[in-house]
């Protein structure tokens, strides 16, 4: 069985800062990662490949610099990896991104055949909308398992426990699926020198519009319904008290002070 | 899109749970009363479920001009299929220009299915919604980049334009408590749900036993970050919670670390809470945690580091250290509180 895994490289926003002049993001400098969910979902993978040998296959879809992404993915175990780029893609909302990731899902399918699951993080932490991957299953007619913190297969379909507000749900659902991942227990893997090695050689092929058939109307800012109005930074300003350089008492009944006065206690 | 003025009325779709909403639901008919009123049009509630028509009446309560409810065993637990074949059915009958869905793990598992067999735009996460009387555009605004920015997004040719909506973000409208008028207001509907189109199965349901966090709820949250050092010092943080009555968060630091399940974490991959006090105990501030609980009426911080960011939205900042303060603090509760 072959597994697909979708990976988005996004800026790591815990480094992003902001200007405290212009309030304006500082984008400089800001590294680039494999989403954070994508990686749970990619260790998913590789774990299920232990487990019951299969195929672990990545893409993405981004520029050229993406393909860092990817090879971080081959460095950790994955088999083969795929960019999936266009000029056309710019611009892509969520609708018009799942249906470019569904076409490269269904191309690979028909390619190389025998696609059981489809992972991905269950949200990017630079978009954080967590659309992407139930949209695929509905551009691919197949069902979705949302939220997945562990995967197991079974003799025709996986199951996957699924978090909910107030505990979790163990849900099952026949194969081919598309399956998004959260926080997973464990680690992730690190990559090995052997696997770092590997990856830095590996010739990424890029599928592009032409490759996948993509109508282009569908794609970019033409085929996404949703336009992006104005952005703008949040203000937080506030005047609040500050105590410092007090006794650990002293402050704390400051507090309780402060607090009682507000009727807070 | 050419009939894109037959699209009408405000939804809110609600969700329910054995026949229970969530709260979140409801919390949602105040900005829809908000999109309803200016544009003249009605605010209707959409809840499919088991024995729901209880919640229905809530909703009619609350403020809804209509509730359509949906009534069905097969219902009585949510599946994508099921809600996603009920739901599209039930809009290419009545074309709702626009739907509001709370953002639980459900709902964003329902929103974006829907959205994508609708071929339309979906806002997640929104924090503020407006609309154009002109146009009837909704102006959705939300967060990205993890907070550090905030977006407006507009879904200008496509109908229905739909959006979901954090827990917490907003209070629930105060109901007005005649029964008969919110009876009146009900109307039950069905949809042909196909057996064989459901393929997912829920094999077992595990409620986790640790205790209830309903921090969407509480009046109170105190809260610990990575400052508090390791998990057992969490226990200064329950105490304290303890002695206000109050629920017991964390930020996402903790809980990558093992030390508090996630249902605890507050911020941008958390909750959003919006409490009467938020005690923030060994928390940097990172804008992802202040995106989550910045709602909050007063915030109260506690921290070593007298640069952290946490300071900048905090009412009364302490600076020193946390195992040191709140064993104090909570002296000085109790004496306040003369116990």
């Amino acid at each position: 069985m072959k597994i697909i895994v979708c990976v988005k490289q996004v800026p790591d926003t815990t480094e992003i800062k902001i200007d405290p002049v212009t309030n304006t993001l500082i984008r400089a400098g800001v590294p680039s990662i494999v989403n954070p969910y994508d990686a749970y979902a990619l260790e998913t993978a590789l774990r299920l490949k232990e487990r019951y040998g299969a195929e672990v296959l990545v893409i993405s879809m981004g520029p050229e610099q993406a393909k860092e992404a990817l090879k971080e993915c081959l460095a950790v175990g994955a088999d083969r990896a795929w960019l999936i780029s266009d000029r056309a893609f710019g611009g892509s909302d969520t609708l018009a991104t799942s249906f470019v990731l569904s076409r490269a899902v269904a191309w690979l399918s028909k390619e190389l055949g025998d696609v059981g699951l489809i992972l991905c993080g269950k949200q990017a932490i630079d978009g954080d909308t967590a659309q992407v991957g139930p949209e695929m299953a509905e551009h691919l007619d197949l069902p979705q398992l949302t939220y997945a913190s562990d995967a197991e297969l079974s003799e025709d379909g996986v199951l996957v426990k699924r978090e909910n507000d107030d505990g979790y749900d163990m849900i099952k659902t026949k194969l081919p699926a598309v399956v998004t991942v959260t926080k997973i227990s464990g680690e992730t893997r690190l990559p090995s020198i052997k696997g770092k090695m590997r990856a830095s050689k590996a010739e990424i092929p890029v599928l592009t519009a032409q490759t996948l058939e993509i109508d282009v109307e569908k794609c970019g800012l033409k085929g996404s319904p949703t336009k992006v109005k104005k952005t703008f930074t949040p203000v937080r300003t506030k005047t609040g008290i500050k105590v410092e350089g007090k006794t650990a008492a002293e402050a704390a009944a400051g507090m309780a002070g402060f607090l009682d006065e507000k009727k807070l206690v | 899109m050419e009939q894109k003025q037959e699209y009408k009325n405000i939804w809110v779709f609600i969700e329910t749970e054995e026949g229970k909403a969530k709260p979140v639901g409801f919390e949602l008919l105040t900005p829809g009363r908000l999109l309803a009123d200016k544009i003249g049009e009605k605010l209707v509630a959409v809840i499919p479920g088991y024995g729901v028509r209880e919640a229905a009446r809530q909703a009619a309560a609350y403020g809804a001009d209509e509730v359509l409810f949906i009534e069905g065993e097969e219902y009585r637990n949510y599946r994508t299929d099921v809600y996603a074949d009920c739901m599209t059915e039930l809009v290419e009958r009545h074309r709702p220009l626009v739907i509001l869905m709370g953002a639980t793990n459900n709902g964003r598992d329902l929103g974006p299915r829907l959205a994508c067999r609708l071929k339309t735009g979906l806002t997640a996460d929104c924090t503020a919604l407006d609309i154009d009387s002109m146009t009837k555009n909704v102006e959705w605004t939300r967060p990205a980049f993890g907070g550090n920015l905030m977006a407006t997004i507009l879904c200008p040719e496509h109908r229905p334009q739909m959006g979901t909506v954090r827990p917490g973000v907003f209070k629930k409208p105060v109901p007005d408590e005649d029964g008969s008028a919110a009876e009146q207001k009900l109307i039950g509907e069905s949809a042909g749900i196909k057996p064989e189109r459901i393929r997912t199965e829920i094999v077992e349901r595990i409620k986790e036993v640790v205790q209830s966090v309903n921090l969407e709820e509480a009046e109170i949250i105190v809260s610990g970050g990575r400052g508090i050092g390791k998990a057992e010092n969490f226990s200064y943080i329950r105490e304290l919670a303890d002695v206000l009555g109050g629920a017991v968060g964390s930020s996402r630091a903790c809980v990558d670390a093992d030390w508090i399940p996630h249902a605890h974490q507050v911020g941008q991959t958390g909750k959003t809470v919006a409490p009467k006090l938020y005690i923030a105990c060994g928390i940097s501030g990172a804008i992802q945690h202040l995106a989550g609980m910045s709602g909050a009426e007063t915030i109260v911080a506690i921290n070593k580091d007298p640069d952290a960011p946490i300071f900048g939205v905090a009412d009364y900042g302490i600076v020193g250290d946390l195992l040191e303060v709140i064993p104090e603090l909570i002296r000085e509760i109790k004496k306040v509180k003369e116990i």
